[in-house]
């Protein structure tokens, strides 16, 4: 099944009177339990595709589809809607609430998606468990180390159960070890759950965790490779 | 909800310094608007008691002809026999004190000195005296039998250094035309704390007055007191005759009662000077704050929160931060009051034709004015954060996201 499609897709961005076109046409089709990187050097648009995807940002021309559902047709509110339901998201800086406590962090997007208290907490518990931090649920993000707040992050991206994870450069602000930790976690939870990940990276170490690569340059997709 | 309390509340509790001293502009806007309410809504009701305890009554009954502004002693200008009109006016069950007066104008003279004054001729026993009674501050109040004595006021015996004993001249206009003088000895010194009032008038029992005046048996006015002020216009309304007027204090005293309604104007013009200094330093609070938390605003509506559970975040911040100021404004503004509901503020002799002013006000608060200013500062600075809450709603995610800050 087709988690997500972009079809022909293009983004241009106007500072001043200069333009910058971040993708040319884009297609990607993704479906459901793919573990995706997209790759490719600084400025080659994966970012701005991992945005488009998200529906965090809306393409100039051509389309991104999302379950199916044409995402550019709909309004603000609708693609907020879209977001809570189907997409998690892990950002490149560890994109924590730094008032609220990982256990509240997690919480964030069962509140939002109107989750009863019992079944929240139990599913707050699972997450944090899943990513191995059940002991520090009521620590501040500045209580936790880089990688426990990514992995934080990860639990709070996969609570409400979507069908789509998008990371970008995930291990990026990571060492070794953690960034190791980060990718095996999102690898075993993908392989468990089924949760589609597509993650933005250029660390050669986190690309050979992906099980299908893509390519980006100058914001075309110039390579398209499955193991 | 509670989860956007809680989070509104740490949100707050991040800049702790900033959120006090933003509540506190609150508190001090809110503290200064009540004490300003309290101070004018003290100055008009002491005006008003004033004016009417000393000068008007609650009611007066004069001639028909009778122009306060000319101050005639002419027997058509005058109540004959007002033993009559008093016994009418007593049978009201509403009436506390009726009593008659003469007023008539004179100079007092001493030696090298001569002032202005208003000679008022009362029946010392009535109760309607008991504020000059009350305010003797030297020698003894005149018996309705005294043929020689006056009471002067503080302010006159301050200017022309006299005291209890002293003897001067007053000249009189009668009713005749003429003018006769006669020597008179103070016998007291009273003080109504309302300098303007306690400068210009000299009492002396009404039988002398009649006598020194050539009015025989004739009053100015009947000077009328009631259970209370609202009473006047029924009152008036029933004692209405054609052979007199009869005066509420709300007839006698247009310069106060129009300058209450110029206090209210003037008032609103007030709050919003005040409240729109307020609204500004928590419009800049919260602008600051969106500015800080772009980025986290990105997160939330990466997330999924919409622009309306951002902009909801911003707005139960600022009704912390409104109740926090508002609390304090109560607690600042009440302390303030208290002190100068007892000690009142120190204005001197601020003698204006046509009002009396004590020479203190007492600040006076009504639970109205406290709900409506606790009501509107609420509001004020509701609307203050509804910019910064619409900016932070209407960012685009991916902007957001990308902001250096927070």
């Amino acid at each position: 099944m087709e988690v997500t499609k972009v079809t022909n897709a293009t983004r241009v961005f106007k500072i001043g009177e200069v333009q910058t076109k971040a993708l040319r046409g884009v297609d990607l089709s993704i479906v459901s339990g793919e573990f995706t990187a997209l790759i490719g050097p600084s400025g080659s648009g994966k970012t701005t595709l991992l945005q488009l995807i998200g529906l965090l940002d809306q393409p100039t021309t051509g389309k991104v589809f999302v379950n199916g559902q044409d995402a550019t047709s709909l309004n603000r509110n609708q693609r907020a809607d879209l977001r809570k339901n189907a997409i998690g998201f892990v950002f490149q800086f560890f994109a924590l609430i730094p008032t609220l406590t990982a256990y509240e962090n997690v919480e964030m997007p069962l509140l939002l998606n109107g989750t009863k208290p019992a079944e929240r907490k139990a599913r707050i518990n699972e997450m944090l468990e899943a990513v191995g931090l059940s002991d520090r649920g009521h620590h501040r993000p500045d209580q936790l180390s880089g990688g426990q707040q990514q992995r934080v992050a990860i639990a709070r991206a996969l609570a409400t159960n979507p069908k789509l994870i998008l990371a970008d450069e995930p291990t990026a602000n990571l060492d070794t070890e953690n960034g190791k930790q980060i990718m095996d976690i999102m690898q075993r939870l993908n392989q468990e759950t089924g949760v589609t990940f597509i993650f933005a990276t250029h660390d050669p170490r986190v690309i050979s965790y992906a099980r299908r690569v893509v390519t980006l340059q100058d914001g075309l997709i110039t390579k398209d490779s499955t193991e | 909800m509670t989860q956007l309390f809680k989070l509104a509340y740490r949100n707050l509790g991040r800049n702790r310094t900033r959120s006090v001293l933003s509540a506190l502009a609150v508190s001090f806007g809110m503290a200064l608007l009540l004490l300003m309410a309290a101070v004018i809504n003290g100055e008009m009701r002491g005006s008003m008691e004033t004016t009417i305890k000393l000068q008007s009554g609650h009611l007066q009954i004069r001639p028909a002809s009778y122009d306060e502004n000319k101050i005639s002693l002419k027997w058509d200008d005058l109540i004959l026999n007002p033993d009559q009109v008093i016994e009418k006016v007593k049978s009201l069950s509403q009436v506390t004190v009726a009593t008659p007066r003469l007023i008539a104008s004179g100079i007092l003279t001493l030696s090298d000195e001569s002032k202005g004054v208003q000679i008022v001729g009362i029946e010392p026993d009535s109760a309607a005296n008991q504020p000059f009674r009350e305010g003797m501050i030297a020698g003894e109040f005149i018996k309705a039998d005294d043929r020689e004595g006056i009471l002067i006021g503080k302010t006159l015996a301050d200017k022309l250094k006299l005291n209890v004993n002293d003897r001067v001249n007053l000249l009189v206009n009668t009713s005749n035309g003429n003018v006769d003088e006669q020597l008179f000895t103070i016998r007291g010194i009273y003080s109504t704390r309302t300098p303007a009032y306690d400068e210009n008038m000299v009492f002396m029992p009404l039988v002398k007055a009649q006598a020194f005046t050539a009015t025989e048996n004739h009053v100015s006015t009947i000077f009328v007191m009631l259970q209370n002020a609202e009473q006047a216009e029924p009152v008036a309304q029933a004692l209405q005759s054609a052979d007199y007027k009869v005066l509420t204090w709300r007839d006698q005293n247009t310069l106060i009662v129009a300058f209450e309604d110029y206090a209210g104007a003037f008032m609103i013009i007030f709050y919003l000077i005040v409240l729109g200094i307020t609204a500004t330093v928590v419009t800049n609070t919260l602008i600051m704050a969106v500015f800080e938390r772009t980025r986290e605003i990105g997160i939330l509506a990466a997330i999924g929160m919409k622009g309306r559970g951002i902009m909801a975040q911003f707005l139960t911040e600022a009704a912390l931060l409104a109740t926090g100021g508002v609390i304090g404004g109560l607690i600042i503004g009440g302390a303030l009051i208290a002190y100068f509901t007892v000690y009142g503020i120190y204005i001197g002799d601020y003698g204006m034709t046509g009002a009396l002013f004590e020479d203190r006000i007492y600040a006076h608060l009504t639970l109205g004015d406290t709900i409506n200013l606790t009501i509107v500062t609420y509001i004020i600075t509701l609307i203050a954060s509804l910019y910064p809450a619409v900016l932070a709603a209407r960012m685009e995610p991916v902007e957001a996201l990308h902001a250096a800050g927070g």
